[in-house]
């Protein structure tokens, strides 16, 4: 593999983790890494992007309010046709990533493959299924590069210690209507403690809390254990608590020092977001859930008495 | 308002899933359901066409026509008609071929509004909305929290990392939208009845003028091998007598913790 290009995310004046993590690894694939981000910072961000292993960034400049998609996408597709198609193209799994991806493939008329946890230099991706008891291996048959969306965590950042990147810029041709979609306010929910994908602790609530208020309980035990309060789909789906803080296939992918799964019986929708957990301790009800079969400490019993006798007993300390 | 739901009937996720040894496809020769996830943009559109005063919500599928409740559960929450897009030819399909069939059939209808679920629940690519919108030439808003039509602009709060952004996109659009952005309304018994008559137009790849882009020859991917994830040894197990704060404590003291 001779040309690598990741795209590379920026939040708040900085590359996110994830983006951190795939250029750590693309390094590994033996080419040149190439970054490319929007946003028109590109200067503030080459230190870091070239820290991680890339030598150019290509900036796709400010999108004036747009939704990154359609014209990062655009920018991308003019780069492969002024400077040739790259081997392969590296995304992180995010909101803007899977919009960008999904663009890109239809302009390039090429194969896009997401929820990628692992990919070698010999083009073979890895996708965990059925709630990771399986790993799918896949490759590219068509001829135009191929768009791999990578998961967070797959791989740990690692610095390289490498020279500011050389930043360049880059634009989309005439995007037409596609181009339309405007942010016009932003609202960011307020987080007490550490965020769900950096925490050691995690205690995350599901079904088995019987109703919307029950949840403070999980919130506390978070809180006295200097952790992150998680929640399964069915108690976002539910209205309970926001989808910021869903764990699992369609939320955030945590791998947390300790994973304390309260009234949560293990769909394979949610444990493909937690089984990388170092540990993991489940309380529930069932003894026949299945996520006792990933546990490594469970308690069979009702999280109504076990969770509120675990809060007393971590105040008393 | 006329607004097109794409759908997809799924296997039943209570069944245990598998894919097939030769092919690699998934098993879908059981029961197919309508994907829970499609039921929220299908209740989203009967709304919006409710409030808009005129219009019709049209259901666009692809998969097997053998068995088609899954797209007349739809009708019976109150979907107009359907287009069902199958034929054997398109097994193996991936999702950049899938947004071709359905940008194909969607266009038929040329609707104000495209509505999808965020992502399949049992391929989970979520690529496909998007490919669709850039295959029409439209813009697309993906995970919508909240869905409001104004005149000939429609606002969306979509998720963010941290919250949700507000955006405004012009009609004709995508928008993809998260599980929970409404309460989808259960079929009527009358709604049953009255979906058994509904029009449902069933189209082939052919068609459509896609049959070389579609079917596993025409994916851009194959798969190479399925083999078993490194799998996680259940560790102990014990009832709770009183007794289950305290052992969590001493476990959590034991990985230090605490």
């Amino acid at each position: 593999m001779s040309n690598i290009w990741v795209v590379v995310e920026p939040a708040n004046g900085a590359l996110t983790t994830t983006s951190l993590e795939i250029l750590t690894h693309a390094r590994t694939l033996g080419g040149t890494v190439s970054a490319i981000t929007w946003g028109g910072q590109g200067a503030a961000l080459a230190a870091q992007a070239g820290e991680y292993g890339a030598t150019t960034l290509h900036d796709a400049g400010d999108l004036a309010g747009a939704l990154p998609g359609a014209p990062v996408a655009g920018a991308i597709a003019a780069l492969v046709a002024s400077a040739g198609a790259p081997d392969v193209i590296l995304i992180p799994t995010s909101y803007d990533g899977r919009d960008i991806a999904g663009r890109l493939s239809a302009k390039l008329n090429t194969g896009v493959l997401t929820n990628v946890t692992g990919y070698s230099a010999d083009g073979t991706t890895e996708h965990p299924v059925f709630g990771g008891t399986q790993i799918v291996n896949a490759r590219f048959t068509s001829g135009g590069p191929g768009i791999v969306v990578i998961r967070a965590k797959s791989f740990a950042a690692e610095s390289a210690s490498g020279a500011a990147a050389t930043v360049n810029s880059i634009a989309a041709g005439d995007l037409g209507a596609t181009n339309s979609a405007k942010i016009v306010a932003s609202h960011v929910e307020e987080r007490v403690g550490p965020k769900l994908e950096e925490a050691a602790v995690i205690v995350s609530g599901g079904r088995g809390l019987g109703e919307a208020s029950a949840f403070a309980l999980v919130e506390d035990a978070a809180k006295l254990l200097n952790g992150a309060s998680g929640a399964s789909r069915a108690i976002v789906d539910a209205g309970w608590v926001p989808y910021s803080k869903q764990v699992g296939q369609t939320g955030k992918t945590v791998k947390p020092t300790v994973y304390i799964a309260c009234g949560i019986s293990g769909a394979t929708q949610h444990m493909v977001g937690m089984k990388g957990s170092k540990n993991i301790v489940a309380i529930n009800k069932d003894a026949d859930a299945p996520i006792f079969q990933v546990a490594d400490f469970g308690i069979v019993g009702d999280v109504h008495k076990v969770l509120p006798a675990l809060i007393e007993k971590l105040k008393s300390r | 308002m006329n607004i097109v739901v794409c759908v997809k009937q799924i296997p039943d996720p209570a069944a245990p899933a598998s894919l097939d040894p030769n092919t690699h496809n998934l098993d879908r020769t059981g029961k197919l359901i309508l994907d829970e996830a499609d039921t929220y943009g299908v209740e989203m559109a009967l709304q919006l066409v409710d409030k808009a005063g005129a219009g019709e919500v049209t259901v666009v599928s692809m998969g097997s026509a053998a068995d088609l409740s899954g797209v007349r559960n739809a009708l019976a929450m109150g979907a107009a008609k359907a287009i069902v897009v199958s034929d054997d030819a398109l097994r193996g399909t991936d999702a950049l071929g899938t947004a071709k069939v359905l940008a194909a059939a969607i266009k038929r209808v040329n609707p104000d509004l495209v509505l999808c679920a965020t992502e399949s629940s049992d391929g989970y690519t979520g690529t496909v909305p998007v490919q669709v919108a850039e295959l029409l030439g439209l813009p697309s808003v993906t995970f919508a929290k909240s869905v409001t039509v104004d005149g000939s602009n429609v606002k969306i709060d979509r998720q963010t990392d941290g919250g949700y952004d507000e955006v405004t996109t012009p009609l004709p659009a995508v928008v993809t939208v998260t599980a929970g952005v409404v309460e989808p309304r259960y079929a009527s018994f009358k709604g049953i009845m009255a979906a058994k008559s509904k029009p449902v137009e069933q189209l082939t790849a052919a068609d459509l003028g896609l049959a070389a882009e579609t079917g596993a020859a025409g994916a851009g991917q194959e798969i190479t091998a399925v083999v078993a994830a490194e799998s996680r040894a259940a560790g102990e197990k014990y009832t709770d007598e009183g007794d289950g704060a305290d052992r969590i404590v001493a476990f959590l003291e034991s990985i230090k913790v605490l």
